[in-house]
């Protein structure tokens, strides 16, 4: 059986109004993108649904398997196409069911025509073709409300099209519909999983990683691109901003009590993410804050840190589990990479006893005697900015020629 | 030159060797180093147990990369034998096996273990009902090899290693230096397994021992704690490196291999049934690289070097034993004769070899072999 194209539903997109062409038209170029390194099909969009047509049935699993993580879709349905005559319409209907029913299945055969000048009216095709697929394929039972099978047949001038196979899509909105947003990107669990959650909602990421050598390894800097190129995975590429922060932790180590130095370093990397998002003309700033986890994420320290910006920071996972955020860690395949044992940014320079309920005064008045605005300003002209891709792998070519 | 002596050592390689010589002058750091050079040495080794733990094909199994044979085989009888001696003492091994695993098995007898040598018939395979009356409660390891080096008789693993699961709690070990690469093997039955390198177009001084993970083992070289105490000494980068290429180009070969070895072995011993001087040892079902003759007028000595002189290497039964001029246990277990005994010779061929090599091996020995007779009774 050759499956000749694919159907496409929307799902939410098509409740949107006066936008939802430009939305279409990204979730468009989007699957384009995903699909770019194989044989160029042809998309026709419609109003809630879009067709793709495939112009090489063989890489119809390739296809298929790469729309399941493109947001915006809700469901898509594997479709083949068959010639006008009523008796190659049923064979070719009894193959498609067989290939997806088992014993007792609910079943239902819902047509469609577009082109009304078929013999057949909707009821007449309803009927000759259920029964004769109720006749071939054992075990069939009909059910009109709820069925397991629908056997879409839609009649068209040029060919008769049928599916019977419903496939998940990932949901949520297509990336790039709703901006671009920069996502502090540590290198531990949760923040790959905020930004994908924010992906999921359409939303576009640039990555900022605070890069502190020789107190981080360059182990952990590979691990944030691994997670970078991991997120990429869902989006097609992600832009990695590295920035050199030794500089600016080292005196806020010499200038803040030392009980205040977490609260000031997280201040530090929330203005240099904001001059990176005025540069990158990105709407906000995402972070895997989840409330009460660590000393920096009570609701005193978040005022406290907060209070170096007026720029929406976005937490998805505020209100998350550690186990709930574990969990889509593993879904989404970054859990492994997150494990992984190197210091990051956040672990060292950490205080024995830092403050859960900082106030946001007194880390203005310890700050106030360094001009941080030049060190941010270097670090942000400093910053290394990688694009990565899926599949990233921290060794090179030349390292595989050796095995 | 004709080269037939593999079962003894085969040819590196040339991209093998390319690995090795290139890990050697780029990352010689040590991977133990925790500096960025170090890190990259370290990651090699990482990417070579994780292929050589895919290629060996035992299941959920944890790679030590060794020094090569003898030493996995030392390290996976002796690391066992005292790991789990609070289990019972009890041992089984095969009376056809390598030195490197029956001069173990002595020592540990000397050192209150209690060792079963399994007999073998005149194919040089084991009984499996024999096996199985000899397992016990106290029985804490097996080890069978998979090929034999001297005789190429296969051993019926798979059986053998159901068998041991089903009946005791003993651990099911196979040297299986002769057998990777050269026919289809199939190690998912093992708890332990030894690969030599140099035996499969490797680099030398280079092995590893699979351990069915969960394994605890009593290591045998004690130091800094490299391979997680497994095998202390600093980490061999290139050899490590060289073995999981070479893995992965003969498992890659297998099949060609297999195919064209049997062929060979098909020409050799249809040449042999028809030299009147020649006696058959190794049986049909032997694997297909290793075939054992008898020139019984002769004694082997005689008859390697009257090839070599024609450039052609074949060996007296194996490498390890024949300088020693002692009388081979192997063939002396499968009950030949003394006198076919004293004229064996091995032809032992690589997964590389070719059919020009056989055919002209067939004309030398016409050439050479027969005219030594004339004269001897």
């Amino acid at each position: 059986m050759q499956i000749d194209r694919i159907l496409i539903r929307y799902g939410e997109i098509s409740t949107k109004g006066r936008n939802r062409n430009k939305f279409i038209k990204r979730l468009q170029q989007n699957i384009a993108d995903s699909c770019s390194d194989l044989t160029p099909f042809h998309i026709e969009s419609g109003r809630d649904r879009m067709h793709l047509e495939l112009n090489n049935p063989d890489e119809a699993d390739q296809v298929m398997d790469r729309l399941k993580i493109i947001f915006g879709i809700q469901s898509f349905s594997p479709v083949i196409k068959s010639d006008r005559d009523l008796d190659e319409v049923k064979r070719n209907a009894v193959d498609l069911v067989s290939s997806v029913v088992s014993e007792g299945t609910l079943f239902k055969v819902k047509a469609r025509r577009s082109d009304k000048t078929y013999p057949l009216d909707t009821n007449e095709l309803n009927y000759e073709i259920g029964s004769h697929v109720l006749r071939q394929v054992p075990g069939l039972k009909v059910e009109m409300k709820r069925p397991e099978v629908e056997l879409t047949v839609e009649v068209r001038s040029e060919a008769v099209y049928l599916s019977a196979q419903t496939i998940q899509g990932a949901g949520g909105m297509p990336i790039g519909s709703g901006n671009k947003a920069v996502l502090m990107l540590s290198g531990g669990l949760d923040s790959p999983v905020a930004g994908y959650q924010m992906m999921k909602r359409g939303v576009e990421l640039e990555a900022v990683h605070f890069f502190s050598p020789p107190f981080t390894s360059e182990k952990s800097k590979e691990k944030v691109k691994m997670l970078a190129s991991e997120l990429a995975g869902f989006s097609g590429s992600v832009k990695l901003h590295i920035v050199p922060f030794t500089d600016i932790q080292q005196t806020i180590h010499q200038q803040v009590p030392e009980n205040y130095t977490m609260t000031s370093t997280r201040r530090m990397m929330l203005r240099i993410a904001d001059e990176l998002k005025k540069k990158t003309n990105s709407k906000a700033i995402v972070t895997g804050e989840s409330l009460g986890q660590v000393a920096s994420q009570t609701l005193e320290s978040m005022e406290a840190i907060n209070a170096v910006t007026n720029t929406p920071v976005l937490r998805p996972l505020i209100s998350s589990d550690k186990t709930e955020i574990i969990d889509i860690a593993k879904e989404i395949g970054t859990y492994e990479t997150s494990i992984l044992p190197f210091e990051d940014c956040c672990t060292i320079f950490t205080p024995a006893a830092p403050k859960t309920r900082p106030k946001t005064e007194k880390v203005a008045f310890y700050e106030s005697f360094i001009d941080f605005d030049d060190m941010i300003q270097k670090a942000v002209d400093q910053t290394e900015v990688i694009t990565l891709k899926p599949g990233y792998n921290a060794e090179s070519e030349t390292d595989s020629a050796l095995f | 030159m004709i080269y037939l002596d593999n079962s003894a050592t085969t040819q590196p390689h040339p991209e093998v060797v390319s690995s090795y010589i290139k890990v050697n002058e780029q990352y010689y750091a040590n991977p133990s180093s925790i500096h960025t050079f170090g890190e990259k040495a370290s990651s090699l080794v990482n990417r070579a147990k994780e292929q050589c733990e895919e290629l060996t094909g035992m299941t959920d199994s944890r790679v030590i990369f060794t020094s090569g044979g003898t030493e996995s085989n030392n390290l996976a009888i002796k690391g066992t034998a005292y790991a789990r001696a609070d289990r019972g003492k009890h041992l089984i091994t095969t009376e056809i096996e390598h030195p490197s695993v029956l001069e173990v098995f002595k020592s540990l007898e000397r050192d209150g273990f209690d060792v079963t040598y399994l007999p073998v018939n005149r194919d040089g395979v084991i009984s499996l009902e024999n096996l199985k009356t000899q397992l016990r409660p106290d029985t804490i390891l097996v080890s069978i090899m998979y090929v034999n080096n001297e005789i190429g008789s296969i051993q019926p693993i798979n059986e053998a290693g159901e068998l041991i699961h089903s009946c005791s709690q003993a651990l099911f070990h196979s040297d299986a230096v002769q057998a990777f690469g050269k026919m289809k093997t199939d190690f998912r039955s093992l708890d332990l397994m030894t690969l030599s390198a140099h035996k499969f177009h490797g680099m030398k001084g280079s092995g590893l021992l699979a351990v069915k993970k969960g394994i605890q083992l009593a290591p045998e070289m004690l130091g800094g704690g490299q391979q997680e105490g497994d095998r202390s000494g600093t980490v061999n980068t290139p050899g490590a490196v060289a073995l999981a290429k070479a893995m992965r180009l003969t498992v890659e070969g297998q099949l060609t291999a297999g195919e064209n070895l049997k062929k060979y072995h098909i020409m050799l011993r249809d040449f042999f049934t028809h030299q009147p001087e020649v006696t058959l040892i190794s049986s049909e079902n032997a694997a297909p690289h290793i075939l054992s003759v008898s020139v019984p007028g002769l004694t082997g000595e005689v008859v390697v070097h009257a090839l070599a002189q024609k450039d052609v290497y074949i060996t007296t039964s194996s490498a390890c034993s024949s300088k020693l001029n002692k009388k081979s246990h192997v063939l002396t277990a499968c009950g030949v004769s003394d006198r076919s005994i004293r004229g064996a010779v091995r032809i032992s061929m690589s997964s590389l070899q070719s059919a020009e090599d056989i055919q002209k091996f067939m004309t030398h020995w016409q050439e050479v072999i027969p005219p030594l007779l004339k004269g001897v009774k």
